[in-house]
């Protein structure tokens, strides 16, 4: 990227934060709702600095990592099967695609009553909604590996085991990451609003509505910020990890 | 761009003198449907050995399910297939693509590529690197091996495709439309370096063509198909002297035998 390119990057967040400050200092919107840009930065990085938001910071990041990691763990080998066999998928299609379309939020009742209030229950919706994702995207990848390098492999004698370690796993790959990405946003979500709703004692989800009932407005919008940091820079390492590993990807 | 155009395919000392040009390929009663509707009836051919068969037809006629049904990639309906008796099963074959972009692997480097059918036929890491260093001398490439083939040009890759397709020393090379994704330029240079490579190994080839020119340019025979239910309408002989070149093109036997397919097509389209 060129300077010209990076300098184009930051006209929008210096716009939205222009905006934000005419908003506040031209009384558009009511004080007690939209506190100022500058006391918000300030909110936040003293709650940075003091560690008073570390650990909800930690175990917010925490528990979706272990949701993602539990997705992923299940919801590849799940998805290369369902992939590889267009009879099994075509007989699950409808529950994958009618669960994915669930908000797993209407299933924490279900999950509080199965594994009771702990922090698994949070973590257990939040895996299961980002498994559906997991597998769908992994599957999907398998489904649509390029027919002209199987018949290729298979030209030259591989084997069914070979065909499909060589060739249509790396076909998945670059849909698999896609998944994996969209995962992970899945289960921060589900995280933060469970951490909101059904009993937590830390979190950012917890703190965002902590300071909202002390009207600690400053807190919140500076919670709300810190999650999008965490969901921001996530999609960041995977872009990363995904551009390093599947390097052919859109090539 | 490959480095230089003209480079010539080193000999390769041939063990005896050339083998008896007999049938090899046997084609025996083959049947092909598609939906409803038949493609392959009953349909017999006999292919020789060491020489380059061009198959050329009007569209739909079924020229790429042939060779693909030769080559194992689609399933007859009834027939059989040897090679030299055989059965594919016991016998190496290569496959040129004409897409190569979807055929070569882009998470592999071009050399990776070429080694992979060795890889698959279970040689070990050194035979591999010596057959690969023994094509890249015989190809004289002039562009890094290393590269992925993403990184390549289209005439690049196809290059790697042929010689992938070489590798394991295969008995019969299939190409299907080879040079219909390339442009002219790197059609002219992979056409002679074909020609090239089948004189240095004398490897029986088998190629889909819709360019009659190139069809008959490249071939010992050209094998003319009939609209489906298809069958052969003739088997044109162009024995002309290799290292053909662009010269060949003016001499008046190609013109005539290129005319003389063209007459047997047009006939066969219009029926």
């Amino acid at each position: 990227m060129n300077r010209a390119a990076v300098s184009i990057a930051f006209v929008g967040p210096v716009l939205l934060l222009a905006v934000w400050w005419l908003a506040f200092d031209a009384q558009w919107v009511n004080h007690k709702l939209l506190p100022s840009p500058w006391s918000t930065v300030q909110s936040l990085w003293e709650s940075v600095v003091s560690g008073s938001m570390t650990r909800d910071f930690l175990s917010t990041l925490n528990r979706t990592l272990s949701a993602f990691a539990m997705a992923a763990a299940a919801g590849i080998p799940v998805g290369i099967v369902l992939g590889s066999n267009q009879k099994v998928y075509r007989s699950i299609e409808f529950l994958v695609d009618f669960f994915r379309s669930t908000p797993a939020t209407a299933m924490f009742p279900l999950f509080l009553l199965i594994f009771g209030i702990g922090d698994f229950a949070k973590i257990a919706v939040a895996a299961f909604a980002a498994w559906l994702v997991v597998v769908f995207n992994v599957a999907y990848g398998v489904m649509n590996a390029r027919q002209t390098r199987i018949l290729a492999a298979r030209v030259m004698g591989a084997s069914s085991l070979r065909v499909f370690r060589d060739v249509m796993f790396f076909e998945s790959l670059p849909q698999t990451f896609v998944g994996l990405r969209m995962a992970a946003s899945v289960a921060l979500v589900v995280i933060i609003v469970a951490e909101m709703f059904i009993g937590s004692s830390d979190g950012l989800g917890r703190r965002i509505i902590d300071s909202q009932q002390v009207f600690d407005l400053q807190q919140m919008y500076a919670s709300i910020i810190a999650s999008g940091i965490m969901g921001y820079g996530m999609n960041l390492i995977f872009l990363g990890i995904e551009k390093w590993l599947v390097h052919w990807s859109g090539k | 761009m490959i480095a230089q155009p003209e480079t010539k395919l080193r000999p390769v000392p041939a063990p005896e003198q050339a083998p008896p040009r007999q049938t090899y390929i046997t084609v025996r009663g083959l049947s092909k449907r598609f939906g409803g509707s038949v493609l392959y009836e009953s349909f017999d051919l006999d292919l020789p050995q060491g020489r380059i068969t061009s198959i050329f037809g009007p569209n739909g006629c079924g020229k790429s399910t042939l060779i693909n049904m030769i080559s194992g990639l689609t399933p007859v309906d009834a027939g059989e297939i040897l090679f030299d008796g055989k059965t594919l099963r016991d016998t190496t074959i290569g496959y040129v693509f004409q897409n190569y972009r979807d055929a070569l692997m882009p998470w592999k480097r071009a050399i990776d590529n070429i080694k992979y059918p060795l890889e698959i036929a279970r040689k070990s890491k050194a035979e591999c690197s010596r057959r690969a260093d023994e094509l890249i001398a015989s190809f004289d490439i002039g562009f890094d091996l290393h590269r992925y083939p993403y990184e390549l040009s289209g005439g690049q890759q196809q290059l790697v495709s042929i010689m992938r397709a070489l590798a394991p020393h295969p008995e019969v090379l299939f190409l299907d439309e080879p040079f219909s994704a390339l442009d002219y330029e790197m059609t002219l240079f992979i056409r002679d370096k074909l020609q090239e490579i089948f004189v240095a190994t004398g490897v029986t080839m088998l190629l889909v063509s819709h360019d009659l020119e190139e069809a008959v340019y490249l071939a010992d025979h050209v094998l003319l198909l009939t609209k489906r239910p298809t069958r052969v309408a003739e088997n044109v002989r162009f024995t002309a002297p290799r290292t053909r070149n662009a010269g060949t093109l003016s001499t008046d036997y190609f013109i005539q035998t290129k005319a003389h397919c063209l007459e047997i097509f047009q006939r066969e389209v219009r029926k």
